[in-house]
């Protein structure tokens, strides 16, 4: 038998975790509510698969934001994957113990760092010096997949260590008594067994990626165009968003919901596929 | 305790008491400052505006006047809709959204056409800026330059300094390479960083970092402004809607007043007549 008190402190979280998914619900149902009269005005194919972006004159085409928000977040991942997976390796695998316990909380710190700063630091030192090295007008999209690359660091980094620590320390045991090296051991064995966890980290380091906006905003360029190279400055979809939410009005505001069910129908994606892979972790374990 | 009430009173009565006094002073002064006025809009009047506002503030402390940015849209959508009393806006036409806004013209503004202090070219006309724009020249050695991209710099669709700048060029369709920066401040620091760059922004923001070029000829100066000879220049417009409530109108006299429009033109604009 419950208390009474029980009962309603019961109710209470329910009520409280309620909440939670109510915002989700209310936030999703006004994004679509705003932005799919749009759609259904201008047609998808017209909105999603056309370059031209001209508000002004009833031209919605956003395939250069998606083609930036892609290329970026790409880039993010390429230079910020491997980093986090080599250093989680190095910190779960290699190095003393005491290591962990410093090196571990400073790159989680960096995760708090504000965008803002970020961007300032891709704006002032990053930009010139793609300019001065490798030309164009340095606010890239090369700089901003740097600068997300750095951001998405403590993402990746922990939930890998996180995923390699999960391996049983059998394995490892294993393997050195089959005369493996400690490398052989890590690379043939924890890693894999590890693999879901790193993919993981992984995907929810591009939901990261893909959802930065002001540390983008600042070194992108916000160039609309279908972008050719890394050196090319670019708008993603996040930044079309910020730039352009102050003044639109009508259709044009409605567009820039319907550049939110885009990002939101790609962010569900991408979670999905971070949610499938944990449980998969989770299915293997036992 | 309450034995001794004054003397040996534990901080957190303490604490309350204030709180109590201050809610109680609260109603009063809120009828004392009940006139606060919110100004929204021009990122490249902002400064100014909030330059007036301290000044303002000096001399009538009962008067709370907050200054946003924003954009001239933004200026122009808070004033309709009351969320700012006044709405700033830099446009040479004012859309038809704004008809049924009071407009005073609080101060005129050029638009200096900004290079890289390394740049050579100091002189481009009025055609020539268009075309660099348009994206139909694209490298400096075209203007007699060294052979490097043009860095095209503008501001986003909502910018006042952006319709002005397209508006007296003439109308035309912005090159799709051109780099977007949201205000005055972050346009002037991307031509500081980048040698091949080439931007606009509010003449009194014009400072040592870029190089203001002639147009046609003629450089962007106080005097030219004035004698009405060089073309790029906007009016800076105060937007209410309706009548103004007795504070921004307050606001807007001490702005259009001698003091206020000295203040303007000592840091770089004109005044409004």
């Amino acid at each position: 038998m419950k208390a009474p008190s029980d009962k309603a402190v019961e109710r209470i979280l329910l009520g409280v975790a309620c909440t939670a998914i109510l915002c989700l619900i209310a936030i999703a149902a006004f994004i679509f509510k705003e932005g799919l009269p749009f759609l259904a005005k201008v047609g998808p194919g017209n909105f999603l698969f056309s370059s031209d972006w001209r508000p002004d004159s009833g031209r919605y085409g956003i395939l250069p934001m998606i083609a930036s928000s892609l290329w970026v977040t790409l880039g993010a991942l390429v230079l910020g994957a491997p980093l986090g997976m080599a250093g989680a390796v190095f910190l779960s695998e290699f190095s003393p113990p005491g290591a962990v316990k410093v090196v571990k909380p400073a790159i989680e710190l960096l995760a708090g760092i504000p965008s803002v700063v970020f961007g300032f630091i891709g704006v002032t030192v990053l930009a010139p010096l793609i300019r001065r090295i490798a030309g164009g007008p340095g606010l890239s999209l090369l700089a901003a997949s740097i600068v997300l690359g750095v951001m998405i660091l403590p993402t990746v980094l922990s939930i890998s260590i996180d995923a390699l620590g999960a391996v049983p320390q059998g394995y490892r045991e294993g393997a050195l008594a089959l005369g493996a090296t400690r490398w052989q051991a890590v690379r043939m064995v924890v890693l894999k067994a590890a693999r879901s966890g790193l993919l993981a980290g992984t995907i929810l380091g591009m939901g990261r990626a893909i959802g930065e906006t002001m540390a983008v905003i600042m070194v992108a360029g916000n160039t609309v165009k279908m972008p050719s190279s890394a050196l090319d400055s670019g708008r993603t979809l996040t930044a079309n968003i910020a730039l352009e939410m102050g003044y639109a009005t009508g259709m044009h505001r409605r567009a820039l919901f319907a550049t939110g069910i885009a990002l939101f129908v790609v962010i569900m994606i991408l979670n999905a596929f971070a949610t499938a892979s944990l449980k998969r972790r989770a299915g293997g374990r036992r | 305790m309450s034995q001794k009430p004054s003397a040996t009173r534990p901080p957190s009565q303490r604490v309350l008491a204030f709180i109590l006094i201050t809610l109680s002073l609260f109603p009063e002064s809120c009828a004392g400052r009940a006139s606060s006025v919110t100004l929204a809009g021009s990122t490249a009047f902002q400064p100014f505006a909030e330059k007036l506002a301290d000044e303002y503030d000096a001399a009538h402390p009962e008067i709370n006047v907050t200054v946003q940015g924003g954009g001239s849209a933004v200026g122009i959508s808070a004033a309709v809709n009351g969320a700012a009393q006044i709405g700033m806006a830099d446009l040479v036409e004012l859309p038809p959204d704004a008809k049924v806004l009071t407009a005073f013209v609080v101060a005129r503004d050029g638009i200096a056409v900004v290079v890289n202090p390394s740049c050579r070219i100091s002189d481009l006309s009025m055609t020539r800026i268009r075309d660099i724009y348009m994206g139909s020249v694209r490298n400096w050695k075209e203007l007699g330059g060294p052979d490097a991209a043009i860095t095209v710099v503008s501001r986003e669709a909502g910018s006042g300094t952006r319709s002005s700048f397209e508006t007296i060029l003439g109308h035309f369709d912005l090159t799709d390479t051109a780099i977007i920066q949201d205000s005055n401040g972050t346009v002037r620091e991307t031509v500081a960083d980048d040698a091949g760059a080439i931007g606009y922004l509010s003449y009194g923001l014009v400072d040592r970092k870029v190089k203001a070029i002639r147009v046609d000829g003629l450089p962007c100066t106080t005097e030219l402004i004035l004698a009405g000879k060089y073309r790029l220049v906007r009016p800076i417009y105060f937007l209410t809607l309706g009548e103004p409530s007795p504070a921004a109108k307050g606001f807007i006299d001490f702005a259009l007043g001698p003091e206020g429009q000295a203040s303007i033109e000592a840091d770089g604009l004109l005044p409004a007549r």
